[in-house]
C-alpha cells in the first residue's frame, strides 16, 4: 500500500518547478500577459527540451509514456508558477485523443510531432460541457460547420474538435474555411479563443464513434484544471503566510494576530485534502476506470470552491497591496478564476457527479 | 501509487470477514458496558485477536506486532458489517497505551487485563472549569502527606465518570514549578471517599458528561504513572491518539450513504428529496469534501505504513472532519423539514432521531478535543510555521 508520490514523480515535479522558476519568472509572464504574446516561444522551448509535450505519449511514438498522475503534477507546477504555456490541450487532450481514438496511420502522423513539441494543439471541447451562445460543430457532407467557443490552448497549429455528437476530429489551423477569433479572458497567462467552421475539411478519429472517448477526455481536462488550481492556490497560501510573517502593523507582524492566523489556517485546512483528492483523481484516470469520471467531477468542483476561497482570502491577507498590480497576486487569482469556469462550472460538474451515481 | 494491501493482508481480511459472518450475531446491538453479552463479545474478540491485538500476552492481549494495515482492516470490516468492534473506552484507548509506555511492571499487571476485558471501567480527569483549552493551567492539586496524596479540586467534561470504577487524573503536585512541569498523573478508584460525581446534561439530552469534585481524597503514594512532575508529558503523548480519532472520514462515508438512502426514500409534495436540485447540490458538495478527506486519509495511512511525515495532512483532520460531519447531519434535517425538528419519543420521527442527535453531538465534537479555534492555532503555528501570539507584558 503506497498512496503517495514515487521518487521519480517527486523528481519530475521538482525539475519542472525549477525550470519554470528559471525560465518563466513573474517578469516573463507579465510580458506575455501585457503584450498578449501569442506564444512564449522561449519558455515553450525550455519545456520542450525536457520532453514535457511528450509526457503521456507512448514511447513508440517518441513520448515518455507516463500516466495522468505525472501530468497532474506538471499541471500543478504550471499553476504554481502561473506559467504562460499551452499544456492541457497540447500535451494531454490532443495526444490522448489521437492515441486512443486515432487510426494507426493517424497515430504515426500526429504523435511524434506532438511529442517533439513541433506542433502545438488546441482543443475545442467546451460544447460537450454546456453549449453557450448556441455554439456547436456539426458534420455535413464530410465537412465541419458551426462554431466552437472557449478553445483551449488557442494559439495552436492543429485543433482537436468535438462535434455535437461527441465525435472527435483533427483540424489544421490553416484549413480552408476555418476562421479564428481570440477571446480575452481574465487570465492572460493562457490563450483562449473561438473557431468558426464553414465547410472545413477534417480528419475523423475513428475510435470516437464511441462517445465514451470524448467523455473520458473531458474528465482528463477537469482533473488537470483542478491540479492547476491546486498549484495556484498553494502559491497564494504560501505568499500570504510569507507576507503575514514580514508585514508589521501595531508594532507586530500581522501573522501573529489570531485573526490573520486563522484565515491562513482555514486556507491550509481546505487545501491540504485537495492534494490527496487530486492525486487520487489523476491516478484513477490511469488505473481505476470505474471511479475515474466521478472523481474527476468532484476534483473539478471541489478545487473550484477551495480555489476561489483561497484566491479571495490570500488576497485579503495582503491587504490593499493584494488588490494592486504591484505584487502580481492577481495573476494567480485570475488563473484560479478561469480554471473554475472551463470544462463545466462547479455546479455542472456536481450535477454530472449526481447523474453518474444515478441520483438524477 | 499502489492502493492494494497485498495478498497477505487480503487473506487476513477474508479470515476476518468469515469470523464476522459466523459470529457477528453474538455481538451486542448496543454497547452496554456492564452487560454480560458485551463482555462475552469482548472476550471472544480478544481470543481471536480482533481486540487487544497488539497488547502483549502477559497482560492479556493477543501479542501481535503493531501493524497499521491490519488495524485498518479490522476497523473497516467491522464498520462495513455494522457489527460492534468491541469496547473502545478511555481505559482501552488511552490508559492501556499510557501504561505500556510509562507504567511500572506492577501497574501493567494490575490494570491492563481487567481494563481490556471490560471489568475495570475508567474515566479521564483532565479538563477543569478554568482549564479547558489551556489544559496545563489546571488547579486540582495533590499534596504529599506521608504515604498518601491528598487531592482537592474539580474536574469537568468527565465522560463516563458515573459508570467508572477508576479515574486517571492530572493533578498539580509541584505548585512552584512552571505550569507544564508541575503536573503529575494519578490513578485512583472512584469509590475513594471524598469524590462526588454530578451529571452534566448536554443538549443531546444525555448525561454523558459529569463534573467531579474532590474533597480531601486520599490516594496511596505509589498510584502515580511516571515521576512527579511528568504528568504533562504522559498525558500529551496520549492526546495525539484522541485527536486522530475525531473526524474520521470512514465513519462519514457510512452516514453519507445513509443520507442518500433517506433522500431517495422521503418525499415532499410527492417528490423525492433527491429530486430537488438544491438539496442534491448540497449533497454533492458534501460528497466532494468527503472524497477529499477520504483521499487525505489514504495519504495518512500510507505515511503511517511507510513512516514518513504528513504534517499538515494530519493536523487538519479534526477541524475539517468534524465540521463536514455536522453539515452532513444538518442537510438531513433540512431535507426532512418539520420532521427534522422532532426528537426522541415523537411520532413521525425518522431513524430514531439519529440525524438530530448527531447534528447536536457533532457540534460538541467541534468544540471538544480542542476547539476549532485551538485547532486553527495549531495548524497555523505547527503546520504553517506562523508566529505565536505574543505574551502579554
Amino acid at each position: 500500500m503506497d498512496f503517495g508520490l514515487s521518487e521519480q514523480q517527486t523528481l519530475l515535479a521538482d525539475s519542472v518547478s525549477r525550470l519554470l522558476a528559471d525560465h518563466a519568472p513573474l517578469t516573463r509572464t507579465r510580458r506575455f500577459a501585457e503584450q498578449l504574446e501569442a506564444r512564449a516561444e522561449d519558455v515553450w522551448q525550455a519545456v520542450t527540451d525536457i520532453g514535457l509535450p511528450g509526457l503521456v505519449i507512448d514511447e513508440a511514438h517518441g513520448g515518455s509514456g507516463l500516466g495522468m498522475l505525472e501530468a497532474a503534477l506538471v499541471a500543478e507546477c504550471l499553476g504554481r508558477h502561473v506559467a504562460p504555456l499551452p499544456f492541457v490541450a497540447t500535451a494531454v487532450l490532443a495526444p490522448l485523443a489521437v492515441q486512443c481514438a486515432g487510426s494507426p496511420a493517424q497515430r504515426a502522423e500526429w504523435l511524434p510531432r506532438l511529442a517533439s513539441g513541433a506542433l502545438v494543439a488546441g482543443a475545442a471541447l467546451a460544447e460537450l460541457c454546456g453549449a453557450r451562445e448556441d455554439a456547436g460543430v456539426r458534420l455535413e457532407g464530410g465537412r465541419l460547420f458551426g462554431r466552437a467557443l472557449f478553445v483551449l490552448d488557442f494559439e495552436a497549429d492543429v485543433y482537436l474538435v468535438a462535434s455535437r455528437e461527441a465525435r472527435l476530429f483533427m483540424v489544421h489551423a490553416d484549413a480552408a474555411g476555418l476562421s479564428r477569433q481570440a477571446l480575452i479572458s481574465i487570465d492572460r497567462t493562457r490563450r483562449l479563443g473561438e473557431l468558426r467552421f464553414d465547410g472545413v475539411a477534417a480528419e475523423l478519429l475513428p475510435g470516437s464513434d464511441d462517445a465514451r472517448h470524448a467523455r473520458t477526455l473531458i474528465a482528463h481536462g477537469r482533473v488537470l484544471h483542478a491540479a492547476d488550481t491546486l498549484g495556484a492556490a498553494q502559491a497564494m497560501l504560501d505568499m500570504a503566510v510569507a507576507y503575514a510573517g514580514t508585514r508589521e502593523q501595531f508594532g507586530r507582524v500581522i501573522g501573529s494576530f489570531q485573526a490573520v492566523k486563522h484565515l491562513c489556517a482555514e486556507m491550509a485546512a481546505a487545501l491540504e485534502p485537495c492534494r490527496a483528492l487530486t492525486w487520487y483523481a489523476a491516478h484513477a484516470l490511469s488505473a481505476l476506470p470505474a471511479e475515474a469520471e466521478l472523481y474527476a467531477c468532484h476534483a473539478k468542483a471541489h478545487l473550484a470552491e477551495v480555489g476561489s476561497f483561497i484566491a479571495r482570502t490570500a488576497t485579503e491577507v495582503h491587504g490593499g497591496m493584494g488588490f494592486t498590480d504591484l505584487l502580481g497576486l492577481h495573476y494567480w487569482f485570475k488563473r484560479i478564476g478561469l480554471n473554475r469556469q472551463l470544462l463545466g462550472s462547479a455546479e455542472r460538474a456536481r450535477e454530472e457527479a449526481a447523474q453518474l451515481q444515478g441520483l438524477c | 501509487m499502489d492502493l492494494s494491501f497485498g495478498p497477505a493482508y487480503e487473506a487476513f481480511r477474508a479470515q476476518l470477514r468469515a469470523f464476522i459472518e459466523q459470529h457477528g450475531h453474538e455481538a451486542p446491538e448496543r454497547v452496554d458496558l456492564r452487560a454480560p453479552r458485551t463482555l462475552a463479545w469482548q472476550q471472544e474478540l480478544i481470543e481471536h485477536g480482533y481486540a487487544g491485538r497488539t497488547i502483549p500476552r502477559e497482560y492479556g492481549g493477543h501479542g501481535a506486532p503493531p501493524d497499521i494495515l491490519e488495524a485498518r482492516i479490522i476497523a473497516e470490516e467491522f464498520a462495513r458489517a455494522q457489527v460492534s468492534p468491541g469496547l473502545a473506552g478511555q481505559g482501552i484507548k488511552m490508559l492501556i497505551p499510557t501504561l505500556l509506555h510509562f507504567g511500572s511492571e506492577a501497574q501493567r499487571r494490575q490494570f491492563i487485563r481487567p481494563t481490556l476485558y471490560g471489568e475495570m471501567i475508567w474515566c479521564q480527569g483532565y479538563s477543569e472549569p478554568n482549564a479547558g483549552s489551556d489544559l496545563a493551567s489546571l488547579r486540582t492539586h495533590a499534596v504529599l502527606e506521608g504515604d498518601h496524596w491528598r487531592v482537592n479540586g474539580q474536574k469537568i467534561w468527565t465522560s463516563t465518570a458515573h459508570l467508572a470504577d477508576w479515574m486517571f487524573c492530572l493533578v498539580r503536585t509541584e505548585p512552584d514549578a512552571p505550569k507544564h512541569q508541575g503536573i503529575s498523573f494519578l490513578l485512583f478508584p472512584m469509590s475513594t471517599p471524598g469524590i462526588e460525581v454530578r451529571p452534566l446534561t448536554t443538549m443531546v439530552g444525555d448525561a454523558s458528561f459529569n463534573e467531579v469534585f474532590f474533597t480531601d481524597v486520599r490516594v496511596p503514594r505509589d498510584s502515580m504513572i511516571g515521576q512527579r512532575g511528568d504528568g504533562w508529558k504522559v498525558a500529551n503523548t496520549l492526546l495525539g491518539f484522541e485527536r486522530g480519532m475525531l473526524g474520521d472520514p470512514n465513519n462519514t462515508l457510512m452516514r453519507f450513504n445513509a443520507l442518500v438512502e433517506l433522500m431517495k426514500r422521503e418525499t415532499v409534495d410527492g417528490t423525492r428529496l433527491i429530486d430537488n436540485p438544491l438539496l442534491r447540490e448540497r449533497l454533492m458538495k458534501i460528497q466532494g469534501r468527503m472524497l477529499a478527506l477520504r483521499a487525505n486519509d489514504l495519504r495518512l495511512l500510507s505515511a503511517g505504513v511507510n513512516d514518513t511525515p504528513a504534517r499538515l495532512a494530519g493536523l487538519v483532520v479534526k477541524l475539517v472532519g468534524t465540521e463536514l460531519r455536522h453539515e452532513l447531519e444538518a442537510l438531513a434535517i433540512d431535507a426532512l423539514g418539520e420532521i427534522g425538528a422532532l426528537y426522541r419519543g415523537s411520532p413521525l420521527l425518522r431513524d430514531d432521531g439519529m440525524w438530530q442527535q448527531h447534528y447536536m453531538y457533532f457540534l460538541g465534537l467541534i468544540i471538544g478535543g480542542g476547539t476549532a479555534q485551538i485547532q486553527k492555532n495549531i495548524i497555523a503555528e505547527r503546520g504553517l510555521g506562523m508566529p505565536r501570539e505574543p505574551k502579554l507584558a
